[in-house]
């Protein structure tokens, strides 16, 4: 039995972040840093590090958690591992130039539960994260891992375990919120021919813009992904399983193969699991990363070995998905929440969120904010919540504009409904959607136009190009975008960006298609004036769409303070800057390129632009 | 590793459960805090947390908190150490090595007796752990 770091005794436990984000500011350096001063101070017995999984304060990283005492590190470079040791973990002193001081405030709050960021967290799917080594189940054992997979099995029929997911209302985390109970009946109650078959799949084909939730899980805690299936696979009375995980993923392919190992080997996994009589195992299905393979038809060709291209619903996979056997389909996130649920039952869950969007929900929170990073938090939490309490607020002074959740398939909500409560209906009710999670904040400083056109870029990239209206409708959409953002908008663009929007949403064939418009839609309804400045006017009020900027230098400035130091004409590419060195600079009209390096390089903001 | 049943999965539970209760910030009957100041540690204020360590360890005792501190400003008087049992007034002890620092972790921490001859007097400086 692998025994060693989790039956020692240590005084201290050091938690460093070991998620990909921690990891590419090279946390595991720093790990092996730590070892190896610990080592030299004899401390090699009486304290101990530990890898776990995504922290979530990913802004601030690399990470370091001591226990007990919950001392929030951040930030640590390996010039500061001597130090910490020394003043820390030898002497007992914690070290303050290392630990978060809120922008606005002077003294650093030691403890990580008081940090804002945390304060308002509620961890379910997240339960674990800094507490365990991902990769020791007897750490996920520790902390009831497995323990609802028992009562699963043992105490409860297929049909009460259905029940529990029913009455706790939990909805699909992947993006459209069907109820998951629901999808678990259908599935059991599918009848399959050929000695009756059924296969469980988790959906880890995370591809939205900005979006880490599943990464993180599966990084952090890819246990809580494997019982949450075995319970459901009991559930729908499935034998094999899938995870459909992206292969640029490497961290969480490689945590997740070594956590199915050890689930197999202690027998909670495989055959006969926990001596019940029970047989399920998984295997993992690594994904080449087209955005399409999220979509369940499109994911089941993917696993199968066919081109990644959905086909027309129904039927729908609960009726014949891999190989035409009933299959379910469920998101990482929504697995990691079941476990919890059997375990501490419906009730407890029901009573987190709002009448229709029941438990926690994880965000990937970037953009425009300060504190980046990935929080879980109770629906019904307001975005104002989440923005201003939570992210910080917005960098450098500037105003929040807008916020867009759902990635590629959402919207964008405007700063006036900043209020909103977070659930699946008052999202869709504001022409979003709840997605896979993903939500990128926006400044004064983002231009909606050139947001919808990124996002309908990226939709018409993803396009598998089967369907016409996706295909094609995309590239008008595109098209048009393109035209509004270089200055050749004309008056019957919105009414035709409506029109197409209209169309591709009740033609094309699957999600990614149906909801491609929305951020379309959204940033038109509310912020058409910003398309009307651009086609009427012919400018972008947040000065992003660099065609319809006028360059002019204010002679004066560019004397007086710069003392016409000549730099902008020495970056211009197009040479389309007049002038010389202690004399007033200015932009030859006809010949600039709009680049606005001239901008850029200016120190004494002699630029204009208008 | 043969494969777990039912009650073994309870079994693995409970034998790894301390480890993670020191994460969590579980519940702890007492806190020892060696102090560990340059001069505790000149003093022989090492061997006095290694000990300690040994005999929790060696007793199994999963909730008593070991941790350290600075120099408490009687420097003369080192290797030194506090207990705090929970709810109790905190008691420092002066002098120490590791013999008597196993003593008061027999008798004071585990026992609930102040060793008077080991005791300088009862409160604390203030820590933040």
């Amino acid at each position: 039995m692998p025994e060693a770091a989790t039956q020692k005794a240590y005084r201290l436990h050091l938690m460093i972040c070991a998620g990909t984000g921690c990891v590419s500011n090279h946390s595991f350096d720093i790990k092996a840093a730590l070892e190896a001063e610990i080592r030299k101070h004899g401390l090699e017995n009486e304290v101990t590090v530990v890898p776990t999984g995504c922290n979530g304060f990913c802004e601030r990283g690399p990470i370091l958690v001591v226990q007990p005492g919950n001392i929030f590190y951040q930030q640590i470079g390996l010039k500061d591992v001597p130090h910490l040791v020394e003043e820390h973990f030898l002497k007992g002193r914690p070290v303050s130039r290392l630990m978060y001081v809120p922008p606005a405030e002077k003294t650093p709050v030691p403890v990580l539960s008081d940090i804002p960021f945390f304060k308002k967290q509620v961890l379910i799917a997240l339960r674990d994260r800094g507490l365990i080594d991902p990769e020791k189940i007897e750490e996920y054992i520790a902390r009831d891992g497995y323990k609802a997979l028992a009562k699963a099995l043992t105490k409860m029929t297929p049909d009460k375990i259905i029940s529990e997911i029913t009455l706790a209302g939990l909805r699909g985390r992947g993006g459209a919120g069907f109820p998951t109970g629901l999808k678990w009946q259908l599935v059991r109650g599918a009848s399959s021919a050929n000695g009756g078959q059924k296969f469980i799949v988790c959906n880890g084909d995370e591809g939205d813009p900005g979006a880490f939730m599943d990464r993180s899980i599966l990084e952090a805690d890819p246990h809580a992904v494997i019982e949450g299936m075995v319970i459901g696979a009991r559930a729908i009375g499935a034998t094999e399983g899938f995870v459909y995980v992206r292969n640029e993923y490497p961290l969480a392919v490689a945590r997740l193969s070594k956590a199915l190992e050890q689930a197999r080997e202690y027998g909670v996994l495989g055959t006969d699991i926990l001596g019940t009589g029970f047989d399920f195992d998984i295997r993992i299905k690594r994904g080449a990363g087209a955005f399409v393979c999220g979509e369940e038809t499109a994911l089941i060709a993917s696993i199968e070995g066919r081109l990644g291209e959905p086909r027309p619903r129904p039927p729908y996979p609960a009726q014949s998905g891999l190989w035409g056997k009933p299959t379910c389909i469920n998101n990482v996130e929504t697995w990691a929440n079941v476990p919890v649920i059997v375990d501490r039952g419906a009730a407890w869950f029901a009573g987190i969120g709002t009448e229709t969007s029941k438990g926690t929900k994880v965000f990937s929170l970037v953009g425009k904010i300060n504190n980046t990073g990935l929080v879980e938090v109770p629906m019904g939490i307001s975005l104002r919540e989440i923005i201003y309490d939570i992210g910080g607020g917005i960098p450098g002074g500037k105003a929040f504009k807008a916020v867009q959740t759902g990635g590629p398939s959402g919207g964008c909500i405007p700063k006036e409904q900043i209020d909103l409560p977070i659930d699946y209906e008052s999202l869709a009710g504001a022409g979003s959607m709840m997605g896979s999670g993903g939500m990128v904040v926006m400044d004064e400083d983002t231009c909606m136009v050139d947001v919808a056109r990124y996002f309908l870029s990226f939709t018409h990239e993803e396009s598998c190009g089967k369907c016409t209206p996706c295909r094609e409708g995309t590239k008008a959409m595109l098209d048009i975008l393109t035209r509004i953002t270089e200055g050749k908008g004309t008056a019957g663009d919105l009414v035709l960006l409506d029109d197409l929007a209209q169309g591709i949403k009740d033609s094309a064939l699957c999600g990614l298609g149906k909801t491609a418009p929305n951020p379309v839609l959204t940033t038109l309804r509310y912020f058409r004036n910003e398309y009307e400045t651009h086609i009427r006017d012919k400018k972008c009020p947040a000065h992003v769409c660099r065609q319809l900027n006028v360059y002019t230098i204010d002679p004066a400035v560019c004397l007086e303070k710069g003392k016409g130091c000549d730099v902008c004409r020495r970056n211009c590419a197009s040479e389309a800057i007049s002038g010389e060195k202690g004399r007033a600079h200015a932009v030859v009209q006809d010949r600039c390129i709009k680049c606005g390096v001239c901008a850029d390089v200016c120190a004494f903001k002699a630029v204009r632009i208008s | 590793m043969p494969k777990l049943t039912i009650d073994e999965l309870a079994k693995t539970r409970d034998r790894v459960r301390h480890t993670l209760a020191l994460r969590e910030g579980g519940e702890f009957r007492a806190k020892v805090n060696v102090h560990m100041g340059t001069c505790g540690i000149a003093a022989g204020a090492r061997a006095v947390m290694s000990a300690l360590m040994d005999g929790v360890e060696r007793r199994g005792l999963h909730d008593i908190l070991l941790t350290t501190s600075g120099c408490a400003g009687l420097c003369s008087q080192e290797p030194m150490m506090t207990v705090e049992l929970v709810g109790r007034a905190p008691v420092k002890y002066v002098n120490l090595n590791a013999a008597k620092a196993l003593e008061i972790l027999e008798k004071h921490v585990l026992g609930g007796a102040i060793v008077a001859a080991y005791a300088l007097g009862v409160g604390s400086e203030r820590t933040d752990l």
